[in-house]
């Protein structure tokens, strides 16, 4: 007999809180810890109704300490639980960096593998919905530095849950950054069921002919209107890849992507400087460099802080400045 | 402070035994069992710095002066129960059940010196100060989630109590009553900066108070205090009584490594003094002579016996395998990344001249 799979319109959050019921209700050794996730489910809501069902001895409201919390979960991890922490905003990781680069990452090297921490750090991060200063930091390309450590980004509900669950299930550390503005944004369809997406596999947007355009998380739907924009204006065509981990990056995708266009648009919200881009320029000119066109573009945040909200729309990437970019990689 | 947080004391410098509740346990063969292992940790720790003055070992961490605090912590666990390090509790570390070659590796820059032995529980030596306070809390947590019995013990130093860890770890523990024993070992300096500059409170012992855990305040020197002290710490906690603090006041002869200068910034007369005052060893020696447990034989056998154990353990650090680099790759991930492989394996074809 096959049961169908039951279907529901979830937004982004809605199914982060689906992947951790689902793998709480699986797993006995799988723990929610973070400031305020138990009574008031975190404060997105992520863990809405989790504390309810699982209890407090699942759903743990720990003090407010992000070293404190990051530090005693690998005494967890170490000792047979699988820790889902919630880090509130990822502007606020910065007292936990320490554990995370000095311990969760190594422990596996530094004891040859007699302990390992299986531990998922979960942290909503980007500019664009009017939080106050340091909560909009998009600093994703600090982890990726992190030997040990793979950091995964989504962009739709429907990649949320599989990659949630597929990070709850790695052995190893995972930080899975969530962008804020996608968290309600939209609806989509995402299975009941359980299903993985495998970490270090990037997903076409959609595909095209002329321009290889890679992104992540809040900046997918947004690079989607610029590519409508352009392509109803131009006759050329853009290859849209969501990156969705970026460490490891998905070497294979973007460089076939590359051999076919020849062309490079990189875009994201972090800063310029010493980012994921110039990982994913290194690795095009290790990978595909005699396909080269044109120079690669990159359109990004500046190397300052994320402005307070009366600014952040400057900071972030603009459909003109996507636009003109792509213009640019096909001018030459 | 020190009124409410005196140092205590089983047997006084002199070897004179002051609490008679450990009466019981000071038989001649736990007594001398105890010397052993700290005549053991000695004279490796000796061993360790004439090897790295020969540049045969990397730089090395002195415990010397600390072995009673080490030593006496560590034999009041059992196995089963975790143990958490610093890079100076080798001693500790030696008790519990590292072997002698372990350490040696360690020193020598060997991944394979940080892994204890089959079914012993010591996590790699921390070194970033006070991080490790969190995982002791973490892993007894767990435990007690488990309903197991068995507890975390974590060493740490008097500067590691300035730390923001020093204060997470211990209100963690406290807010969810974790079976850990946070040992401190004060030896007076944090490298170069004395108790006074590093904190205005009198005592560690007191640190406690602010998380509602108990803190008691131990003469580090006297094993019998520390064995004491420990073990009705740890029962306490495999009781499900939660954490205690304790404050072990003892000294570091030496420097704090072996590329530090300590006549920079005290005076080493005092080390000099203290070896014949507060030494551990010798106020053992003084109560086992007292009570006629003592014989010379006795002495030179296990001091023979322990010469030829750490010979043989440099023997096999001698013998040991060259380090080999896919131990490198192979233990960053569960499974090694493209990246990881694709270094791997350019290293490795430079290495065999397969490429200019």
């Amino acid at each position: 007999m096959t049961t169908a799979v039951q279907i529901k319109q979830l937004t982004m959050v809605q199914a982060l809180t689906d992947a951790m019921r689902t793998m709480l209700v699986q797993d006995e050794a799988v723990l929610v810890l973070g400031e305020d996730v138990g009574t008031n489910g975190g404060v997105f809501r992520a863990t809405d109704g989790l504390f309810e069902q699982f209890g407090e001895e699942r759903i743990i409201d720990t003090p407010l300490a992000e070293s404190g919390i990051v530090g005693t979960s690998i005494g967890l991890a170490v000792n047979g639980f699988r820790p889902i922490v919630e880090i509130q905003f990822l502007g606020f990781i910065y007292p936990a960096f320490n554990q995370l680069m000095t311990h969760a990452t190594r422990m596996r090297q530094r004891s040859m593998g007699r302990y390992t921490v299986p531990m998922v750090i979960r942290a909503p991060y980007g500019a664009g919905v009017k939080a106050p200063e340091i909560h909009s930091d998009s600093v994703e390309g600090l982890f990726t530095q992190i030997p040990g450590l793979k950091v995964v980004i989504p962009s739709n509900a429907y990649d949320a849950k599989g990659l949630l669950i597929a990070s709850i299930e790695d052995p190893d550390p995972v930080l899975f950054l969530e962008p804020m503005r996608s968290y309600r944004s939209s609806r989509m369809e995402v299975p009941e069921e359980k299903y993985t997406i495998e970490l270090g596999k990037a997903a076409y947007v959609k595909k095209g002919e002329d321009v290889s355009i890679f992104t992540w998380g809040a900046m997918v739907p947004d690079t989607m209107k610029a590519v409508e924009d352009f392509e109803k204006n131009h006759d050329a065509t853009c290859d849209v890849i969501d990156l969705r981990t970026l460490y490891p990056l998905d070497k294979e995708m973007i460089q076939k992507s590359v051999e076919k266009t020849g062309r490079v648009v990189i875009i994201h919200e972090a800063p310029a400087t010493g980012g994921v881009n110039a990982e994913i320029i290194s690795l095009i000119n290790d990978a595909a460099f005699f396909f080269l066109k044109a120079p690669i573009q990159k359109v990004t945040g500046f190397d300052t802080p994320v402005p307070v909200y009366s600014l952040e729309k400057e900071y972030l990437p603009s459909k003109e400045k996507m636009i003109n970019a792509i213009n640019t990689a096909l001018s030459y | 402070m020190l009124e409410k947080f005196p140092l205590t004391q089983y047997v006084s410098e002199d070897g004179k035994l002051l609490d008679d509740t450990a009466k019981e346990m000071m038989n001649p063969d736990t007594l001398k069992h105890f010397y052993e292992k700290m005549l053991r940790a000695r004279m490796m720790d000796k061993k360790c710095t004439n090897l790295q003055r020969q540049g045969r070992i990397g730089t090395y961490v002195q415990y010397e002066g600390q072995e009673a605090a080490q030593v006496g912590s560590a034999l009041a666990i059992e196995e089963g129960d975790w143990m958490f390090p610093t890079y100076r509790d080798h001693a500790a570390t030696m008790t519990f059940g590292h072997s002698l070659r372990s350490l040696l590796l360690y020193w020598v820059g060997r991944i394979e010196g940080g892994i204890p032995p089959e079914g012993k529980n010591i996590f790699p030596p921390a070194v970033p100060i006070a991080s490790q306070l969190l995982h002791a809390t973490g892993v007894a947590w767990a435990e007690k989630k488990k309903n197991s019995d068995r507890v975390s013990l974590v060493y740490f130093g008097d500067g590691a109590t300035s730390e923001g860890d020093f204060h997470e770890g211990l209100n963690f523990a406290s807010v969810f009553k974790a079976p850990v024993v946070f040992f401190n070992q004060n030896n007076g300096y944090a490298i170069s900066v004395p108790m006074e500059k590093q904190m205005n409170s009198k005592t560690i012992a007191q640190k406690g108070l602010s998380y509602d855990i108990p803190g008691i305040r131990i003469d580090g020197n006297d094993i019998v205090a520390v064995y004491m002290e420990t073990k009705k710490a740890v029962e306490r906690a495999r009781n499900g009584g939660g954490p205690t603090l304790i404050e072990a006041v003892t000294w570091r002869y030496g420097a704090h490594t072996t590329a530090d200068d300590p006549s920079k910034y005290r005076d080493q007369s005092e080390s000099e003094l203290r070896r014949g005052t507060t030494d551990p060893l010798l106020r053992l020696e003084k109560y086992m002579k007292n009570e006629q447990f003592w014989s010379e034989e006795w002495f030179q056998a296990i001091e023979q016996q322990i010469s030829n154990e750490i010979n043989t353990a440099l023997a096999e650090m001698q013998d040991f395998p060259e380090a080999d680099i896919d131990n490198v790759f192979d233990n960053v991930f569960e499974k090694p990344t493209w990246t990881l492989e694709e270094q791997r394996e350019h290293h490795n074809s430079i290495k065999r001249g397969q490429k200019s």
